[in-house]
């Protein structure tokens, strides 16, 4: 005997409203019959019984709306009809009909009386032609569209007992979900109360992270993974208990002005959180007060490469350059002749900044950015510039820049060409007046003095503050920047 | 003192043959051409012909001599011209040389060396150019070795041949025009462990014979992008010194497998299973291989190299393995 419950009949269903009985108590059914239908937000829809007997007792009126998993109908078993069948859920075994007695007298909290004769007979199937899906009476109903087993048996083809089902559903609890202890892998009442107050999924974590989340008492459901496919890596971990570093630029203490204040919360949970929050804030502060406007130019790099590729093939790897390298070279070279975008606003007018010192935007591993300095990237030839890039970049991955190596940049340099964007527009890193970014170095079809050919080009931004400067000002900077690289051999 | 791989070689056999009486070199060509790579260039106006002896082309017979002379008393060190040439004679060396101290029960002993080219990199085609280090290193009762650098070159032949049992070893034919520095003194290695020959934080690149200077020229392209490598040379392929390894993925908590062997059953596979097995807890990211394609070693330059692992894909294994924050 079961009931027959309001079924779920969709994954945001919560509750249905009875708009009619097709059959009427005393009607023999079988499952797959469809006995009722059921007005959902959506529409109108058929739902079949998925128990075989004769109809008892109609305990909702059409017109009724229930929540999911209320009995609408009790269904009174039928001696078995016939010989044993495979279902869909498996194999009926031996196991089950003995189990029957044991289950009869488990029901005693069940909302209809319990007959002594509880059997679940299997009993063939009738698909009904073109009719609803298979309904559940699971509050947390999967995807029905799969032909599964009538909604008293667990996904193992195992039967329910009534009361361990009425329990699933008044706990709100899947029975297909559940990983059923006993005999013969049936559901119990205790499996359905575990599942109950079961977790949330598995975290995908790396085994390191793993293991540190435990040793340093973390939670990994928390955490947000940045490894592949959105594991949670042992860098996540570690942000969760160690703030990593902010990035905080601004001109060197000479200069009067304090560097952007940032409260950084404290305590476990917070570092990755407070890192964005201090970014947030300096970024948000910028486009507040600071009226950017923009520019981009496309600069041939033909030269620059070729110039990279000799100059690379007589060197060891330790001594090659990259084309970031000539880049942040040219930018300042490039600020160095036109210094009115190398400084700072202070005080509602410009400072010009005291020598060259490029900033440079790094992604942490970690999450976050820092900003390490090049200072006097003018000076420097561009091998002792590469050098420098690559020590500070690695440092700032490690978390070991110096307090120097953080302060008194005139002007950032951000290049996303490593993430395979072509053009990046940057904020402004305040007190600073400009930004210039960098993509990707990529080849496109080029047009030269009337031919046609193809050519490795970047795209060189400019975010620059209109208050310090206007765009003729700063098309007059990418201009000498894309000038610049055309002669990487006087850079 | 500068010196180059293949002098290096030569002293440590010229050292050996001057230090034992039993010891006597045998392969093709060994005597007035020098060996088929310049190895053993003079030894034979030094030591004569009965010390150092030329064979004809027959792999299996020359080394089923070894083992015989072994087997008597001698200390012989057998020369195989490249690795694709000793398969010709592996059903000695697995049959006879690896087996005999077992299945004698103890009685006898093989103490053989045996040393061979292996690799690519030189467009001398497939058929001199493959690298099987990995079937060696699969064979009980054999110690597989591949110097890959200066002082393992020198001091590797020594313990050789005082191990009782059969050695092998690897010299990788990309190797032998590498010169460098070399202590004047330089003597006998350790022959049973890995060295750590680059330190880093953030990924341990684990490679051996001709693949190691590879993972060194990634190392430095790495260090350039932030990424610091840690550099294993494995020098013993069998026994593999577990505790080198587990200690350094410890470390760094990432691996990346350098091995110039096809994929599939590699000793890079040997390896990275090893380190799942003992260091599951330390990783931070999948353990990632860069091998050899599986083709038969092409002739044509460009070819060739597209074969191999390069510093190149090595980096960018390693950049995948250690992750960026897109």
């Amino acid at each position: 005997m079961g009931e027959f419950t309001m079924p779920s009949l969709g994954a945001d269903m919560r509750a249905g409203t009875l708009q009619e009985w097709l059959v009427a108590p005393g009607d023999t059914v079988s499952r797959g019959d469809v006995i009722a239908v059921v007005e959902t937000d959506k529409s109108a829809i058929e739902v079949e019984c998925f128990e075989s007997g004769t109809v008892g007792r109609l305990l909702v009126e059409p017109g009724a709306k229930v929540p999911v998993g209320t009995p609408l109908a009790v269904i009174e078993a039928t001696e078995p009809a016939g010989g044993w069948e495979r279902q869909s859920g498996g194999a009926v075994t031996a196991a089950e009909t003995a189990g029957a007695e044991s289950r009869a007298t488990e029901g005693k909290a069940a909302s209809a009386p319990v007959p002594a004769a509880d059997r679940a007979a299997p009993v063939r199937r009738r698909p009904v032609a073109g009719g609803p899906p298979a309904a559940r009476t699971s509050p947390l109903s999967r995807s029905t569209s799969d032909d599964r087993g009538p909604d008293d048996r667990d996904s193992g083809g195992q039967a329910v007992s009534p009361l361990v089902r009425h329990l699933a559903v008044e706990r709100g609890v899947d029975l297909a979900t559940v990983h059923g202890t006993g005999p013969g892998g049936r559901i119990t009442r205790t499996d359905v109360e575990r599942a109950e107050h079961a977790g949330p999924p598995r975290v995908r974590a790396t085994p390191y992270a793993r293991r540190l989340a435990v040793e340093l008492g973390v939670d990994l459901a928390g955490l947000h993974g940045t490894g592949a496919a959105g594991a949670v890596r042992a860098a996540d971990v570690r942000d969760a208990v160690r703030p990593p570093s902010v990035p905080v630029s601004g001109p060197r203490p000479a200069a009067a002005q304090p560097p952007p204040e940032i409260q950084l919360p404290s305590g476990a949970r917070a570092g990755a959180a407070s890192a964005r929050r201090a970014i947030g804030e300096l970024m948000s502060r910028s486009k507040r007060e600071i009226p950017h406007y923009y520019l981009a130019t496309t600069i041939d790099m033909a030269a620059a490469t070729n110039w990279l590729r000799d100059r690379n093939r007589e060197r060891p790897v330790g001594e090659r350059l990259i084309p970031a390298a000539l880049l942040l070279k040219a930018v300042a070279s490039a600020a160095r002749q036109v210094p009115d975008l190398n400084g700072f606003w202070e005080d509602g007018g410009f400072v010009q900044g005291r020598g060259v010192h490029l900033g440079f935007a790094v992604s942490l591993r970690g999450g976050g950015l820092a900003a390490p300095v090049i200072h006097d990237a003018d000076a420097l030839p561009p091998g002792e510039l590469m050098a420098q890039l690559k020590d500070l970049v690695g440092r700032a991955r490690r978390g070991r820049l110096r307090g120097t190596e953080t302060t008194g940049s005139t002007l950032t340099v951000t290049s996303l060409g490593d993430q395979g964007v072509e053009t990046v527009f940057g904020v402004i890193h305040p007190p600073q007046v400009a930004l210039v970014g960098f993509g990707a170095v990529v080849e496109r079809p080029w047009a030269d003095h009337g031919m046609l050919g193809v050519r490795p080009v970047v795209t060189a931004t400019l975010s620059a503050d209109h208050r310090a400067t206007d765009g003729a000002v700063g098309a007059r900077f990418l201009t000498a920047v894309g000038r610049l690289l055309q002669k990487p051999e006087v850079l | 003192m500068t010196t180059t791989y293949r002098e290096a070689l030569r002293d440590a056999l010229r050292e050996a043959l001057a230090a034992d009486e039993r010891v006597f070199l045998i392969g093709e060509d060994v005597g007035a051409y020098g060996g088929a790579f310049g190895v053993s260039l003079g030894l034979v106006e030094e030591f004569g012909p009965l010390r150092v002896r030329n064979t004809p082309l027959s792999e299996s017979a020359f080394v089923g001599a070894g083992i015989g002379a072994a087997l008597a008393g001698l200390r012989p060190i057998v020369e195989v011209m490249t690795v694709n040439f000793s398969l010709l004679a592996l059903d000695q060396i697995l049959n006879n040389a690896a087996t005999l101290r077992h299945m004698s029960g103890g009685q006898l002993s093989v103490p053989l060396v045996i040393r061979m080219t292996t690799g690519a990199g030189r467009q001398l085609a497939a058929q001199h150019s493959h690298s099987l280090e990995g079937w060696y290193a699969h064979i009980p009762g054999i110690r597989v070795l591949a110097p890959a650098t200066l002082p393992d070159a020198r001091g590797m032949l020594t313990p050789a041949l005082a191990d009782p049992d059969p050695v092998v070893i690897f010299e990788h034919g990309s190797l032998y025009n590498v010169s460098g520095e070399l202590e004047a003194g330089a003597g006998p290695v350790d022959i049973s462990s890995a060295a750590v020959l680059r330190e880093g934080e953030d990924v341990t690149l684990l490679a051996y014979g001709g693949s190691v200077p590879k993972a060194l020229d990634a190392a430095e392209l790495l260090a350039s992008d932030g990424v610091t490598a840690e550099v294993v040379d494995l020098r013993s392929l069998r026994p593999l010194d577990d505790a080198t390894i587990m200690a350094s993925v410890a470390r760094t908590h990432r691996a990346v497998v350098v091995d110039e062997g096809w994929r599939t059953g590699s000793l890079a596979a040997e390896v990275c299973t090893r380190i799942t097995e003992q260091a599951f807890w330390d990783l931070d990211a999948p353990v990632a291989r860069v091998c050899g394609a599986e083709v038969p070693i092409p002739y044509a330059a460009h070819l060739e190299q597209a074969a191999l692992p390069q510093p190149e894909s090595i980096t960018a294994a390693a950049r995948e393995v250690v992750g960026r924050r897109g």
